[in-house]
């Protein structure tokens, strides 16, 4: 396909502008966080004040609410890392009945809606659950949203895993086999090395996933325990200052774009890409 | 691109691979060409969390659909009724119809930004994979991908301050300037609806780039090529050559802007200024009422929508492109 020079050009100027309309949102948090005036009405790029900063770090409710967000993204990432790739391995080695359901099954929480998962979270969370030989009743606070979280924190666990495993060629295992490795040694020595930098980097990603999340950690969190996003969420109806939220808003960028940024070079493959 | 990644180093294994302890050999024995068993304890404990905690929590969401409130204490009681459902689904009361109304504006919501998305995404991977040099695709494409990582409410809170109008009651005190694009360009579009679309398609434009990209990265350069010496235009080429070999990366990157669309509801309370413009927002508003098996009823629309949706892009091949 030939395309004229006009029509390069074009297409190189749409992506430009692409670009811009991505970052440009991102850098007037980042500004505004700064903001001299109280408001987050734009005064250009003069003033600067540091504080926005550090008034969000006098009070206790961000603190806390970022040292939660972490302890549930740290433990539904675990959980996540172990699920998915158990399921990973045993889609990419094995054919079987079911299979494709069970695929379906693995993205449904990240394909329904937020609300929808959340109100079903919520509903069987707190009610009491009768299985006959004994009943129980899950309830809220950190323990729901490690759950709740897991869940669809699997998905990006599977993915990164079995995006590698389908690329790496199933003759390694058998050349292993071949040299008299049991399947404990494969495992080992050949399939964990494989997959290593692809789970590091599926974990990375649950990990940004569960942080950032807020649709179904509305309804799953309880009124006693409040995640990062709650708080900047509950940030809305603050007419005192306005600029807080943006101010965690920066925060949660700075830490997140580079680790994406770090996830990303290991799912290449660990290499230069 | 794709290079193989590296396999352990030798010094990994202390030069030589050790033998495995006795217990360890007994068990590898065990697993030895049994398929089965290598299916059921690897799949076993991710199968069981998802079918017990996720669907099993669809399921009790549909019946607790069915459990008639006690207008007193306004908590579910034990009669089953199917009342609710009748409230959420009963097409010709046209009491009903404010929720379909709301419904399928929604719907329309989330089809516009999948379009959107998808008339973006498309002519900027393309320059991607096809027009910019090799040395600029992979940087393009993280950078890209990263705001994708930025947060939600991070973005949610970027179009409140781009679209704030001046004097603005979200301003401080109802005082201040507006937002950016007033303050830089002299024209916002307020809260409303075009704020809505346009932050949605901000929201999740990188999903749509992600599968759109992998799909032309693998289309062969050498197809665009046979379409030219025989004579196509660009746009033919496009319109019966790229378009239908890319429809399952397409199809799966709608899955997510327009699911995510779908259940919004944080976003029109951050960009928005009247309640219940989404259906994601009723819902919310009956199960704070409270009415939790309202609410429930009310889950199913986008809950059979979507599933409707995911079967239709599942036949166009999606879940292989996700």
């Amino acid at each position: 396909m030939k395309l004229n020079l006009a029509s390069k050009v074009a297409l190189c100027a749409f992506t430009v502008a692409t670009l811009v309309f991505l970052y440009l949102p991102l850098v007037v948090v980042a500004r505004l966080s700064f903001n001299p005036t109280k408001s987050v009405g734009w005064s250009g790029w003069s003033g600067f004040t540091l504080d926005w900063w550090r008034q969000v770090w006098e009070v206790e409710g961000p603190k806390q609410a970022l040292l939660n967000s972490c302890k549930v993204a740290a433990v539904a990432m675990v959980l996540a890392m172990v699920l998915g790739t158990m399921a990973a391995m045993a889609m990419a080695r094995f054919q079987f009945f079911g299979k494709s359901a069970v695929s379906f099954i693995l993205v449904l929480p990240i394909a329904l809606p937020g609300i929808v998962t959340g109100i079903a979270l919520q509903n069987t969370f707190a009610r009491t659950i009768n299985l006959g030989l004994f009943s129980f009743r899950v309830g809220f606070g950190f323990h729901s949203l490690v759950i709740a979280h897991a869940t669809f924190c699997v998905v990006v666990a599977y993915n990164n895993v079995l995006a590698r495993l389908r690329r790496s060629s199933p003759n390694l295992l058998e050349a292993s086999a071949d040299l008299g490795a049991h399947g404990s040694q494969t495992f080992r020595y050949v399939t964990f090395p494989l997959m290593r930098s692809a789970l590091l980097a599926g974990g990375i990603l649950a990990f940004a996933l569960s942080f950032d999340e807020i649709v179904v950690t509305t309804f799953t969190a309880g009124s006693g325990f409040k995640t990062l996003p709650i708080w900047i969420l509950e940030q809305l109806s603050n007419r005192q200052n306005p600029l807080l939220p943006y101010v965690m808003a920066t925060l949660v960028m700075v830490v997140s774009i580079p680790l994406a940024w770090l996830a990303q070079r290991l799912s290449d493959g660990g290499g230069d890409g | 691109m794709d290079q193989p990644p590296r396999l352990a180093e030798p010094s990994d294994a202390g030069g030589r691979a050790s033998a495995p302890s006795r217990p360890l050999r007994a068990l590898n024995r065990r697993f030895h060409g049994r398929r089965r068993l290598g299916v059921g304890s690897l799949l076993g404990l991710p199968l069981s969390w998802m079918l017990f905690v996720y669907l099993g929590s669809l399921v009790l969401l549909v019946i607790s659909a069915l459990y008639r409130l006690d207008p007193d204490s306004t908590k579910p009681t034990d009669e089953f009724t199917t009342d609710n459902l009748r409230t959420a689904f009963q097409l010709w009361d046209p009491k009903v119809w404010d929720i379909i109304y709301v419904f399928f504006r929604t719907v329309g919501v989330a089809v516009l930004v999948t379009v959107v998305c998808c008339l973006i995404a498309l002519p900027v991977t393309f320059f991607i994979s096809k027009v910019a040099w090799k040395w600029m695709r992979r940087g393009l494409v993280v950078s890209l991908l990263l705001p994708l990582w930025a947060g939600y409410l991070v973005k949610g809170y970027a179009w409140r301050a781009m679209v704030s109008p001046a004097g603005g009651r979200f301003a401080a005190a109802g005082k201040g300037d507006g937002g950016f694009l007033e303050s830089s360009l002299g024209w916002t579009p307020g809260y409303g609806v075009v704020a809505i679309i346009v932050a949605e398609v901000y929201l999740w434009l990188p999903y749509m780039i992600l599968p759109i990209y992998a799909g032309l990265d693998r289309l062969a350069p050498s197809l665009l090529d046979a379409a030219g010496d025989l004579g196509a235009r660009p746009f033919r080429t496009f319109r019966s050559v790229i378009l239908p070999l890319l429809l399952p990366s397409v199809a799966a990157g709608s899955i997510f802007t327009f699911s995510l669309t779908l259940g919004d509801y944080i976003l029109p309370k951050i960009v928005y200024t009247e309640k219940n413009f989404m259906f994601g927002s009723v819902i919310n508003a009956t199960l704070g009422n409270p009415n939790q098996p309202l609410a429930a009823a009310y889950t199913l629309w986008p809950l059979l929508i979507i599933v409707m949706f995911l079967f239709a892009m599942k036949r166009a091949g999606a879940f292989e492109n996700l």
